[in-house]
């Protein structure tokens, strides 16, 4: 119990002090930091209207986010999220405007949701098979993989898979209202949602609970070490990047059969790179995903508010999350650190040898 | 001279304007990456610096008149964003790409809140120089009209090669970015000279944003950089980590970009975004063909290698 104290601890703690400084920067901008609190709250939480646009922009993050969180674990930073929701959301467009009339919605959905997933997969999964074994570093060829996959998007959705009838926004024909993905109930929140969640869930079940995702924390851990123990060390690594790629390409599916309706630019809308920072935020946990998107989202969703109320400009959101993502990730260098935040071992279960912390400028 | 042979040697002079003016935030991006990677660092947000460059060079010269005191404000935040980011990543544990990545964002975001003011006045842009006057041909005049950074970015390309040969400093970058433990060994302040590394090369990728803002396209809006803080790096990849290389790399990616807006003036519009992903397609392709997961890149400072 107290290992976790850590480990929620000091991101609260990264928080805290990221919001401080948001109020000092707010105050240096004449505005009143309690007020402006007072209103992201009510933007993003404050109403069932706040709550509806905090969860639908949160469920993409959840799912871009695990696009960098499962390549993580294996040790690899992936940015490659955005890439993977343009090319998933096409390719579902792609097939449910192919299967629209053919097949009953619920199983051009399904098809929808699998190739989204398998396109997504293969995109990232591609920078993570270059890295194990072409050694390509995997930031770089993902972020790549990202223009590329926005120029693809581009090329079609204004050339040869125009639907002529969409002028300000070109966009690929519909894929039929039959097959869109509906609200939940009474509320303007889609079931995108629900994959969001299911899919954090499932996937933190497979990291934590599984031999997969215990070798892919080994592999993450110690690369040398995993090999010496003989784990398949280039399958677990590409197969953290397929799933994680999987997630995005469904993302960008959601965007497409939820909010659109049709594959156009609106795909590369920067949830793959939001994503990234909910990674971080919740330390690449599939699990700790889920409340960290929905934080994320609503401060998203209190944009307006502050537009509106206090005249901030809307990159006012844009500098807290900048704040919040750089304390998380200064906070890193506190683990170990604060005595009090430390596990209390019995004597007799102290380790005979103790690897020392090697300071960074120390040879080794 | 028929029309197609004017409309072919016009695409070749618009693409070589293009690569000098496209190549230019390119350039200085590049070298000052490959000075920050040569100590043994990677700054991934550069794209911060070079939009707050822009943003900043943009405001004081529209306050001060003077675009050069703009640069100067662009350097200066460049290399401040840069020291936040040396600091952080000398702690222990902090990942260098991740905080590159958190700093874009934090830089972008306050560029874009402090940048909301000056979207719409216009403030007095950099000189250029016409090298094309010897010339009858307006296509190739308009090329040859060359920003005074440029040339001072092909200047400084050669003097940071020799700067790394030949000086006890470069010798100094070298050695820490080739190895920690014999820079230590060799009494060198190992955090210190990657602080140095970093402030600078975010001060050139500064310099570079207020290129952006000040000659072309020269106007200060939130859509200014299409990812040329972000490219940074794999251009310095695709360069060797060698300054002059810099140069040829950064004109050809500006080259590339230019393509297709070149070809669209001649009517043809066919594949324009696909020239468009040109760029980041060659770099790709160079990276496939010249890594391996044996050996480490040529070039490479020693620190990177993840293989023994």
């Amino acid at each position: 119990m107290m290992r976790h104290l850590e480990t929620i601890a000091i991101p609260v703690g990264a928080v805290a002090v990221s919001l401080v400084l948001f109020g000092v920067f707010i105050t240096i901008a004449g505005a009143n930091p309690l007020e402006v609190f007072a209103s992201i709250y009510r933007g993003a939480f404050g109403s069932w209207f706040a709550w509806q646009d905090t969860l639908v922009r949160a469920a993409p993050l959840m799912l871009t986010a695990l696009c960098t969180a499962l390549p993580a674990r294996a040790g690899l930073i992936v940015i490659g999220g955005e890439g993977a929701v343009v090319v998933g959301g096409f390719c579902a467009a792609l097939v449910g405007i192919v299967l629209n009339g053919v097949l009953p919605p619920l199983l051009v959905i399904s098809s929808m949701v699998l190739v989204g997933a398998l396109a997504g997969g293969i995109w990232v999964g591609a920078a993570g098979a270059l890295r194990h074994y072409r050694g390509v570093n995997e930031t770089i060829s993902s972020l790549l993989l990202n223009y590329i996959a926005i120029a693809l998007l581009n090329f079609f959705v204004v050339g040869v898979l125009k639907d002529p009838a969409t002028l300000n926004k070109p966009s690929t024909f519909p894929i039929g209202d039959a097959n869109m993905i509906g609200a939940i109930g009474e509320s303007s929140i889609h079931w995108g949602l629900g994959y969001g969640i299911i899919v954090c869930v499932a996937l933190w079940f497979l990291m934590r609970r599984t031999t997969f995702g215990f070798g892919v924390d080994v592999v993450g851990g110690n690369v040398r070490a995993a090999q010496l123990t003989g784990l398949p060390v280039g399958r677990l690594i590409v197969s953290a990047c397929v799933l994680g790629g999987a997630a995005a390409g469904i993302a960008g599916m959601i965007e497409v059969a939820a909010v659109h309706g049709r594959a156009n630019t609106s795909l590369n809308a920067g949830y793959g790179y939001a994503g990234i920072l909910v990674a971080f935020l919740a330390r690449h946990n599939p699990i700790a995903i889920i409340p960290v998107a929905i934080l994320l989202g609503g401060i998203r969703a209190s944009s307006g508010v502050l537009q509106r109320a206090h005249d901030l400009p809307d990159a006012t959101t844009l500098v807290l999350q900048g704040l919040i993502f750089v304390l998380i990730l200064a906070s890193e260098a506190l683990y170990g650190r604060i005595p009090w935040l430390q596990p209390k071992a019995p004597p007799k279960e102290q380790p005979v040898m103790q690897a020392k912390e090697q300071p960074k400028e120390q040879p080794a | 001279m028929n029309g197609e042979e004017v409309g072919l040697i016009g695409i070749l002079f618009a693409v070589l304007g293009g690569a000098i003016r496209v190549g230019t935030p390119f350039l200085f991006v590049s070298l000052g990456e490959c000075l920050t990677e040569r100590s043994g660092r990677i700054n991934l947000g550069l794209e911060g610096n070079l939009v707050m460059g822009a943003m900043l060079a943009y405001g004081i010269s529209y306050i001060s008149g003077s675009p050069w005191l703009g640069v100067l404000a662009a350097a200066g935040a460049g290399s401040l964003l840069g020291l936040v980011h040396a600091l952080l990543c000398q702690q222990p544990r902090v990942n260098d790409i991740a905080v590159g990545i958190a700093l874009m964002l934090f830089g972008t975001g306050l560029a874009f809140f402090w940048g909301k003011p000056f979207i719409q006045p216009t403030a007095p842009h950099l000189p250029a120089i016409s090298l094309g006057g010897w010339s009858d041909m307006p296509a190739l005049r308009a090329a040859l009209e060359i920003n005074v950074l440029f040339i001072i970015g092909i200047i400084l390309a050669p003097a940071l090669a020799w700067f790394f040969r030949t000086s006890r400093w470069g010798l100094n970058v070298r050695c820490v970015g080739e190895s920690t433990e014999a820079a230590l060994a060799m009494g060198l302040k190992v955090n210190r000279v990657r602080l140095l590394s970093t402030m600078v090369g975010g001060a050139l990728a500064g310099v570079g944003g207020s290129f952006l803002s000040l000659y072309y396209p020269g106007s200060w809006n939130e859509g200014l950089s299409s990812g040329q803080g972000l490219m940074a790096v794999a251009l310095v990849i695709f360069a060797r980590w060698d300054p002059v290389k810099c140069v040829y790399a950064s004109l050809l990616f500006g080259g590339a970009a230019a393509l297709g807006p070149a070809l669209q003036s001649v009517g043809v519009t066919w594949g324009y975004y696909l020239f468009n992903a040109a760029p980041y397609v060659l770099t790709l392709a160079i990276m496939i063909a010249t890594s391996s997961a044996k050996r480490r890149l040529p070039g490479m400072p020693g620190v990177f290698s993840n293989v023994k």
